[in-house]
């Protein structure tokens, strides 16, 4: 599967196969393994698939046409209902591109507050994805624990900003909320309670048999196919391509930081595994980089009271914990953005969902929906 | 920059410019496939980050479709812009980059633009049978295809 | 007729053999009774074992720290609507769980609790259980047909499928054991439930050490062909719930499921008790005969006493935890009674006259029942396997492993 062009659709497979043997079995929009309303119709000859179509659109609330009807500061919040489970990072790419527009930067004690927030983001999008993904290999333990420890960084978020899921923490311009009183203690506290529980997660899955056998060679994507696909984020980074935008154009502070990027080497689910394990770890590296030296001062740059940026263009996408996100904001230079495109991690990545399970079984097509780490929040706005 | 090799290369395009350090090209709509086919092969832009669309209803041509790529070797992106009028087709990059597949579909679920040579050109986000393009900015904010909803849910639609 | 009852107690074989109709129904009573409470029990501590293992609690409201919750689902259970889909074929779909459910208590009729202790002792005893178990297959299969939709159909297919693969790696285990109870003066081996442990009683050794390490392979592998014949984790595909096919029993509800839940536990505690008849020693004590003497024989028959005196002491541990609020005090003597009752019968294996008695089915439930843990243990633990992964493993790892087992036994009890 060296070619990058092929067709994505099902009818092409009824023009080879003349015989009927194959059925079509929908997996419908409610499922416990869908992750959130996907329907997948999956053309299978026994129990091989041999093609799939992904209907999406069920969670789609037209985001970006209500940002063209909302001011700036307004579509804040918006933006951390698309990818519900990392809103952090939504709102942090937002704030950040229309800072760019503005030609601000915010200040650095604002970075740093932000760095820290989005890798403990990273944090608890990867344990929520480790968790929902091994309960659909059929490890049910591993979701109490990840979802055990993601609560002390809920916590942590929630005496932040007040909120746990959709935390609005950033304004355009820097944060709003300066760090609380025993934030450093508490963010350190964290860091010494989860650095083991990592390696326990990792003891229950990464060299038990079964796993292996579930996740080795299932949903293998190579490089030059993750590349033509658009594919970003650990997916692109499993099959070998060691691309990361906080270390190819830097966002944030994240300069200041050392930190490796984790890559596979065969693009298969278990290296995908092996590199968000490996990001947890990194994002714990830089967290715990980050909180020794936010520097004073200001948490807020000059940004006027009403945002109304020059008229003009720009594109800036983050290192999402799903992909690259980016924001495309189109300004008139009224209050109100002219056009919002939000470039969505999971969109992109869903869709190379059919090449990923192309002859392969049934029972692993679930787990690469697992492993792609999508959110239909942020595949349908 | 780049943008002075692609002069020499074809005369389509109209401006090259950088925006807030950001490289972004307008070119005609004649010349935007065979561009980007040179700009996949020969400037290794081999990364279709976005392909989307912006509707500007006053002008004469009144969609802008905009791909954004972008070169793993060089590290840089690029804006391709091409404008369109309503009713004329954009040629597909999908034979370029297999990724603009449903990056495309979605534009045409949006604003409906055609684009050539696309394989499967259908609604993605909305229902198949939805009338309207909702990021035109003709269509309301609170605007829904009532026939659509009361066949398909059985319920009058209203707020 | 009272000497008729009289006269099987100064006998020596168990009421089958003796033609003993009175102790025999009374066996079957017993077993039956057991059985219920068995899988009562295991529903609870399935549950909370579960639960503990997953950093939660468990079902904590019904009844103390869940106690009573088994029952709330049996009643639940029972009072569901009972659901027939339209075009399934009536007579079938009604005598499918019948099926699973009479071959699943069927095999107990030659389970041994002691050496008497059992209703019948047929001599072919272990082809008898592995027979009979193998037809609830044909319940599942035609569960899976009867419910008239192809998601349970190809559900059940791919559970008798499995079924009928590690049944064979089961049976070469079987015969590999069987093999050693030939180790005796006469040369010659039996199928006899009873007469395995006597074996393995005579020759000093449980089979799982003998001929180290072969006797303990062969009790691996039947160890995980046991969880793949019961359908379990990490074999459950068949009926997983994320996963497409959703299982033979999806059209099943209210009694109807609870028969086939009642057979699955059932056959989990009959596949444990082939396993540790044939393996553990059955009903015989640890170190019988390393640790021998009067004294080590009165410390261990006060274990079945002192384990429930430990029990008690548990729910009493509960009961102090209880909080101090008016609304739980209902729970904290519900706990206590319990507590109290766990101590009362603690006290009553302490007597002498039942403490020689219960020794045996003491012995023989409690290694049943680290059986039953080691399933919610797996069950906890491991991910599911795959289908065409679980066929592999047991047609081309348990398959070779027990042919080459079975042949190195045989050489090895030739040789040695």
């Amino acid at each position: 599967m060296t070619d990058p062009t092929f067709h994505l659709e099902l009818q092409e497979h009824e023009k080879t196969f003349l015989d009927s043997n194959e059925l079509i079995i929908n997996m419908g929009p409610q499922h416990p393994a869908t992750h959130g309303v996907l329907r997948v119709i999956l053309k299978l000859d026994g129990e091989k698939v041999l093609g799939t179509e992904c209907v999406i659109g069920y969670l789609h609330r037209g985001v970006e046409k209500i940002a063209e009807h909302r001011t700036y500061t307004m579509f804040n919040p918006y933006v951390d209902r698309m990818d519900y489970v990392a809103a952090v990072s939504n709102g942090l790419g937002y704030c950040e591109s229309v800072e760019k527009l503005l030609n601000v930067e915010a200040p650095p004690r604002a970075k740093y507050i932000r760095v820290i927030l989005a890798e403990l983001n990273r944090l608890a999008s990867h344990m929520l994805w480790l968790g929902t993904h091994a309960l659909d290999i059929g490890a049910i333990t591993p979701l109490f624990y990840t979802f055990r420890d993601r609560e002390e960084i809920l916590k942590i978020f929630e005496k932040y900003c007040g909120a746990r899921l959709t935390t609005h923490a950033f304004r355009i311009g820097g944060c709003l909320y300066e760090t609380y009183e025993g934030f450093e203690r508490e963010v350190k506290k964290f860091l010494d309670f989860v650095t083991p529980k990592i390696g326990e997660y990792e003891e229950l899955l990464t060299t038990n048999r079964i796993w292996v056998e579930r996740t080795r060679g299932v949903g293998t994507i190579s490089a030059k196919d993750c590349i033509a696909l658009g594919v970003t984020g650990p997916v692109l980074r499993a099959s070998g391509v060691k691309w990361d935008i906080r270390k190819a154009q830097p966002y944030a502070a994240y300069a200041d930081f050392d930190f490796e990027i984790p890559i596979g080497q065969s693009g298969d689910t278990y290296d995908r595994y092996i590199v968000r394990m490996e990001e947890m770890r990194q994002s714990l590296r830089i967290i715990a980089q980050a909180i020794d030296r936010i520097p004073e001062g200001p948490i807020m740059a000059k940004v006027p009271k009403v945002i109304k940026p020059p008229v003009g263009e720009i594109y800036h996408s983050i290192e999402a914990p799903k992909g690259e996100l980016g924001y495309f904001i189109v300004s008139d230079g009224s209050t109100q953005p002219y056009r919002v495109r939000v470039r969505p991690p999971s969109f992109v990545n869903l869709q190379a969902l059919d090449l990923m399970v192309r002859d392969q079984l049934v029972a692993d097509v679930i787990a690469v929906i697992g492993t792609l780490d999508i959110v239909l929040g942020e595949v349908d706005r | 920059m780049v943008a002075k090799l692609k002069t020499h290369y074809l005369s389509g395009i109209l401006e090259a410019n950088t925006y807030l350090g950001q490289n972004y090209m307008i070119v005609e709509t004649s010349i935007v496939s065979e561009l980007l086919q040179v700009l996949r092969d020969q400037e290794q832009f081999d990364y279709c980050v976005d392909i989307t669309a912006v509707h500007y209803p006053r002008r004469e041509k009144q969609f802008d479709v905009i791909w954004i790529l972008y070169s793993f070797p060089r590290n840089e992106r690029i804006r391709v812009k091409t404008m369109i009028a309503d009713g004329e087709t954009a040629p597909s990059a999908v034979p370029i980059w297999p990724a603009a597949n449903w990056l495309e579909r979605e534009v045409y679920d949006m604003f409906g633009i055609h684009f050539d040579g696309h394989p499967n050109l259908k609604r993605i986000l909305l229902p198949d049978g939805w009338k309207g393009h909702p990021l035109r900015k003709d269509y309301g904010i609170i605007q829904q295809d009532q026939e659509w909803v009361k066949i398909n849910l059985g319920i009058e639609s209203g707020q | 007729m009272l000497e008729y009852i009289k006269s099987y107690l100064d006998s020596n074989t168990t009421p089958g053999q003796a033609g003993n109709l009175f102790w025999a129904s009374v066996y079957i009573l017993l077993i039956f009774l057991g059985l219920s409470v068995a899988v009562i029990a295991m529903n609870w501590l399935e549950r909370k074992i579960l639960a503990h293992m997953q950093v939660r609690l468990g079902p904590m409201r019904v009844g103390p720290h869940g106690l009573l919750q088994p029952i709330a689902d049996a009643i639940k259970l029972l009072i569901k609507e009972d659901i027939m889909p339209s075009q399934a074929d009536g007579f079938v779909f009604w005598v499918a769980p019948i099926v699973v459910v009479i071959t699943a208590f069927t095999v107990f009729i030659v389970v041994p609790f002691g050496p008497t202790h059992a209703v019948t002792d047929m001599n072919i005893g272990v082809l008898f259980m592995l027979g009979v178990s193998s037809l609830s297959v044909l319940g599942i299969v035609t569960a899976g047909w009867a419910s008239n939709s192809h998601y349970p159909l190809m559900g059940a297919l791919r559970s008798s499928a499995q079924m009928v693969s590690y049944e064979i790696a089961m049976g070469l285990a079987v015969v590999s054991a069987v093999l050693m109870t030939s180790l005796n003066q006469t040369g010659t081996g039996t199928l006899s439930m009873i007469g395995i442990v006597q074996s393995q009683q005579v020759q000093q050794i449980w089979f799982a050490f003998k001929f180290f390490p072969l006797g303990l392979i062969a009790f691996f592998v039947f160890a995980v062909a046991m969880v793949a014949e019961t359908n379990r984790a990490p074999f459950d595909l068949p009926e997983a719930e994320s996963e497409l096919t959703a299982g033979f029993h999806t059209e099943y509800s209210g009694f109807r499921w609870s028969l086939f839940f009642l057979a699955e536990y059932s056959a989990m505690i009959a596949v444990s008790s082939i396993a540790v008849t044939l393996w553990l020693g059955g009903w015989l004590r640890p170190f019988p005969h390393l640790l021998s003497g009067s004294t080590w024989d009165l410390v261990f028959s006060l274990l079945p006493g002192i384990t429930f005196l430990l029990l008690g002491l548990m729910a009493f541990v509960g009961v102090f935890r209880m909080p101090k609020h008016p609304y739980f005090r209902v729970q904290t003597i519900g706990l206590a009674g319990f507590g109290v009752v766990l101590g009362l019968i603690g006290l009553l294996l302490f007597l002498p006259p039942v403490r020689d008695r219960i020794q045996d089915v003491f012995w023989f439930s409690a290694k049943v029942a680290f059986f039953m843990y080691l399933y919610i243990w797996y069950r906890g633990t491991f991910p599911r396997y795959r289908f065409d992964q679980l066929m592999k493993v047991g047609w081309k790892v348990l398959l070779p492993v027990g042919i080459g087992v079975l042949i190195l036994t045989a050489v090895a009890g030739v040789l040695l």
